[in-house]
């Protein structure tokens, strides 16, 4: 029997969701290999029978929470896909404020009527089996995923920082230009694609596994920079990370 | 007389972006209760702005919608040239319109395809059409995926973008891009757009209409998508910097996403707004379209959206074309965007595929943001919905609630809602 797979989305930009419609005509093959039961963004049908759930978004109301854990009851393997599901994403930037002002700046006088709490990511109520870092993920990444799903092969995170493939793409390194990467701590499996389009990199994969702190401790020396900068903007990805919070 | 009861609530409408339900409730044939509700978890991106230097304000606020980011990125950088006073070169102004027909011709081959079409079709989804319609799925996927392409060639990566930046782009395209661009739109694209103007005019859209205010961007030079004034089928046009007089949003209990009014009780915005606002200066291809449809300005029923949005498409690719004859006969310079830092406000407006959308930022004398408030389209029609739902119940009521429910999915559908841009929509409750 085909496995079913559900996807469901909690507080983000649905971009995850696109990225696996954008899977265009890989898209079809998968879909003869799957059943998919719950896809709301593209499909009415809905079902509470699935072995494979995705999730997209981070947990933000009171009332995710028993959502989610309905959804762990259910699901034989459950995975976080994309930054604000993987380490809260964006979402976390408001936990630098308190809930009350968040809500004031943005309701005003009616803030009473709403409610919101801190960002958390999924792991942060419920066990997840796997992560599909980034904003948004790498479609090559969610397909190897299921991919692997599929023949019962184990799935490995890609080991190197986002540097290791910068170099290999031939770019000018980011901090040349006057910028400032976070390349050389971020998980890699992205192709370096911010640095590659002109840019730097802020960390939305989250940190390596074992980052090298040291060298990215000499780089900031060689451009003036402190490590408080550098956990800085490291929040605007991963605000929830016990590094970014200080 | 009727004597029908119906009671439903479509709990998380389906095929659209983010989360809204629907809410009906009727006794014997009188209408208690019909409410168009958003539940979407706030997302506070006006309160997360603060503190961010404005370049990764610009790479944040496209986070707000991963289908229309492009859209997002564009205003947020826009109102961060206004407010810092940078000036963007002719080619600079070239590729982000360029870039932009990209995302709009994405967003409307996405919506009229896979969001609308099954609905005509009989299906839940565009799931089992690869089996039934296997062409044209096979077409959508394609037209979206070259459309994806166009947008990621352009500005790295369509969601979320990366090389576009305030003063224009950090990379450029190649000229040999812009070319093999140029012969694909001019062949393949358009023919496929021909049979997709051929598939949809089969479609029997409902017979609905409910006369409103529209609002769009106006230039007495284009059909805008990017700046210009704030035009109304109600009054002359506004300049951007007063949008909060035309928004004039306010909170409903029922809502976490804000609703708008402007001279009447609601006003709608998206390509049936553009269209009703700016039709006579659709490029030529695209009128005939309009013609084929019997789209006809004012159009008032909120069905015929999908209809202007498969104009807007014929136009966004006509109006690549020119710009990329433009670029073509100038060349591409390695241009590199320059930026001083001041402190200023400054707002900027687009035409998001579903409609009007403000960045407004107020940034320090470091460039920091200490103040930033954003508003959507999808929350400015929230209230055009809900005003049509009270028309529209009444006049089909003695339908079997399945009909019923139907028409009114597809009328939300219909507005291509982005909730979680306004924060998230779908559900229908029939209580």
């Amino acid at each position: 029997m085909k496995p079913r797979v559900a996807f469901f989305d909690f507080t983000g930009c649905e971009g995850c969701q696109l990225e696996v419609l954008n899977f265009n005509l890989e898209i079809v093959d998968l879909i003869t290999a799957v059943d998919i039961v719950e896809f709301r963004e593209a499909s009415s049908d809905h079902s509470d029978n699935y072995d494979i759930a995705f999730i997209e978004g981070s947990i933000t109301q009171e009332k995710d929470i028993a959502r989610i854990q309905d959804i762990r009851s259910k699901a034989k393997v459950l995975i976080a896909l994309g930054a604000c599901a993987c380490t809260g994403g964006v979402n976390s930037l408001k936990n630098y404020y308190p809930m009350e002002e968040n809500l004031k700046l943005v309701y005003g006088e009616n803030a009473k009527w709403y409610k919101t709490i801190p960002t958390r990511p999924v792991h942060g109520v419920v066990p997840v089996e796997f992560f599909l870092h980034g904003c948004p993920p790498n479609r090559v990444e969610v397909v190897r995923l299921i991919k692997c799903l599929l023949t019962g092969k184990k799935f490995e995170q890609c080991p190197n920082p986002v540097c290791v493939e910068c170099k290999l793409a031939e770019n000018i390194c980011a901090f040349e230009r006057g910028e400032f990467c976070l390349g050389p701590v971020t998980r890699g499996g992205c192709n370096a694609v911010c640095v590659t389009a002109g840019r730097k990199c802020w960390g939305c994969r989250s940190l390596v596994d074992e980052p090298n702190t040291n060298s990215q401790k000499d780089l900031l020396a060689k451009y003036g920079l402190t490590v408080g900068d550098v956990l800085k903007q490291f929040r605007i990805f991963n605000g929830t990370l016990e590094v970014a919070k200080s | 007389m009727t004597t029908k009861t119906v009671n439903f609530t479509v709990h998380h409408v389906a095929r659209i972006e983010g989360h809204g339900n629907i809410i009906v409730n009727a006794k014997d044939g009188k209408i208690e209760e019909v409410k168009w509700e958003v539940p979407e978890s706030p997302r506070f991106f006006e309160s997360m702005l603060r503190g961010l230097s404005y370049s990764d304000v610009n790479f944040v606020a496209p986070r707000i919608c991963g289908i229309c980011a492009v859209a997002h990125a564009t205003a947020s950088i826009e109102a961060t040239e206004a407010a810092l006073g940078v000036k963007l070169t002719e080619q600079g102004a070239l590729i982000r319109e360029l870039l932009f027909d990209a995302e709009t011709v994405t967003s409307h081959v996405l919506h009229t395809y896979f969001l609308v079409a099954p609905d005509f079709l009989g299906v839940g989804s565009v799931i089992p059409l690869a089996a039934t319609h296997t062409d044209v799925v096979l077409r959508a996927l394609r037209m979206k995926k070259f459309a994806n392409n166009w947008a990621d060639m352009l500005c790295g990566r369509k969601t979320h973008p990366i090389s576009m930046v305030a003063g224009g782009f950090v990379k450029w395209p190649e000229i040999e891009q812009l070319k093999s661009l140029k012969e694909a739109l001019e062949g393949q694209y358009m023919q496929d757009l021909d049979i997709t103007v051929d598939l949809f005019k089969t479609l029997k859209f409902p017979d609905f209409t409910r006369e409103t205010e529209y609002i769009a961007l106006f230039r007495p030079d284009k059909y805008s998508f990017i700046g210009g004034a704030i035009g109304s089928t109600d009054c002359k046009p506004m300049p951007i910097n007063d949008y909060l007089k035309v928004t004039n949003e306010f909170c409903v209990p029922w809502s976490t996403a804000k609703f708008t009014k402007h001279l009447r009780d609601s006003y709608q915005v998206g390509a049936l707004a553009r269209f009703n606002i700016n039709h006579d200066k659709l490029h030529p291809k695209a009128k005939k379209v309009a013609q084929i449809f019997g789209l006809k300005a004012p159009c008032y029923n909120p069905y015929f959206i999908s209809v202007a949005q498969l104009v807007e498409t014929v136009h966004a690719v006509e109006n690549s074309i020119m710009i990329l004859d433009k670029l073509l006969t100038k060349g591409i310079k390695q241009e590199k965007p320059e930026v001083k830092v001041k402190a200023g406000r400054g707002v900027g407006a687009v035409e998001a595929p579903r409609g009007i959308l403000f960045h407004d930022y107020t940034f320090d004398d470091d460039g920091k943001c200490i103040a930033a408030n954003i508003i959507i389209p999808t929350n400015e029609n929230h209230n055009s919905i809900q005003h049509d739902f009270e028309k529209l119940l009444p006049e089909i009521i003695d339908k079997p609630q399945d009909q019923i429910k139907l028409a009114m999915e597809m009328l939300v559908r219909a507005y291509d809602p982005c909730v979680s841009c306004s924060t998230h929509m779908l559900e229908v409750k029939f209580k």
